[in-house]
């Protein structure tokens, strides 16, 4: 038996437009599962445009800045800085002697700026609460769903410099 | 005009056809929708996944499609 329809030997808009009642019914569903079938095809063209996105999605570069120089910034307190934009604050904290860990300021949240709580050792935003762990930027506490996006630093010459951005939003 | 025992089986098996068809799309729209969060959440690993079933739900709706004109063609010639 063939999955396709058999050619009809009516004419196309007696096929379409029916003239009796009983076969209108026929031509009305038989339309809209149609209708129902395109729609599902869009829904699948919308999925492979974010397959080809994410096949060909580059991460962006950023030109290196120079943050601070080794030093400059005591342990446990924190240098604020933009990057990879001047509107992008970013916080460098220091948590420990030879530890330096920066990410952005701007809470995942609702974009409050986040800053160091050096007591509890965490970056803390003061709108709604949320808490983010020192060492990978991840919600401890609070509304926000996502880690802080971190900022990669590299040593050279004795600065540390901010070379990139982990874990931005597409 | 009365409908033949054999048409109302025939819009019974349609109707079921289509309703088979409306409940996979409102699986296949979920599912844009989730894969479309996540990857502008930057977890761009669920579009494969994403894609593959929404072809499947494709592929489903399409079948009982033709199931659907098939039937039609053939009881409307009957």
């Amino acid at each position: 038996m063939s999955w396709l329809r058999r050619p009809s030997e009516a004419p196309l808009w007696q096929d379409e437009f029916s003239v009796f009642t009983a076969d209108e019914r026929y031509v009305n569903r038989r339309q809209f599962t149609k209708f129902l079938t395109l729609t599902s095809f869009a829904m699948l063209a919308g999925n492979l445009w974010i397959l080809a996105r994410s096949i060909f999605y580059r991460a962006p570069k950023y030109a290196p800045l120079a943050v601070a120089a080794l030093g400059e910034v005591p342990v446990g307190a924190v240098k604020l800085f933009a990057y990879p934009s001047p509107r992008d604050p970013c916080i460098l904290v220091r948590p420990a002697d030879d530890t330096y860990i920066a990410y952005s300021q701007k809470c995942t949240h609702l974009s409050c700026a986040v800053y160091y709580a050096r007591a509890q050792n965490r970056l803390e935003c003061p709108c709604h609460q949320g808490y983010f762990s020192i060492t990978d930027g991840s919600v401890l506490q609070g509304p926000p769903q996502r880690p802080l996006p971190r900022v990669a630093l590299e040593t050279r010459d004795g600065k540390l410099f901010a070379v990139g951005m982990e874990g931005e939003r597409t | 005009m009365s409908v033949r025992p054999r048409q109302t089986r025939g819009l019974t098996a349609i109707d079921g056809a289509m309703a088979l068809i409306v409940l996979l799309l409102i699986v296949q729209i979920w599912l844009l929708s989730a894969t479309l969060e996540s990857y502008l959440a930057g977890h761009r690993e669920a579009a494969i996944p994403g894609a593959i079933i929404s072809g499947i739900l494709f592929l489903a709706c399409l079948g009982l499609y033709l199931f659907v004109d098939r039937l039609d063609s053939q009881i409307r010639k009957d």
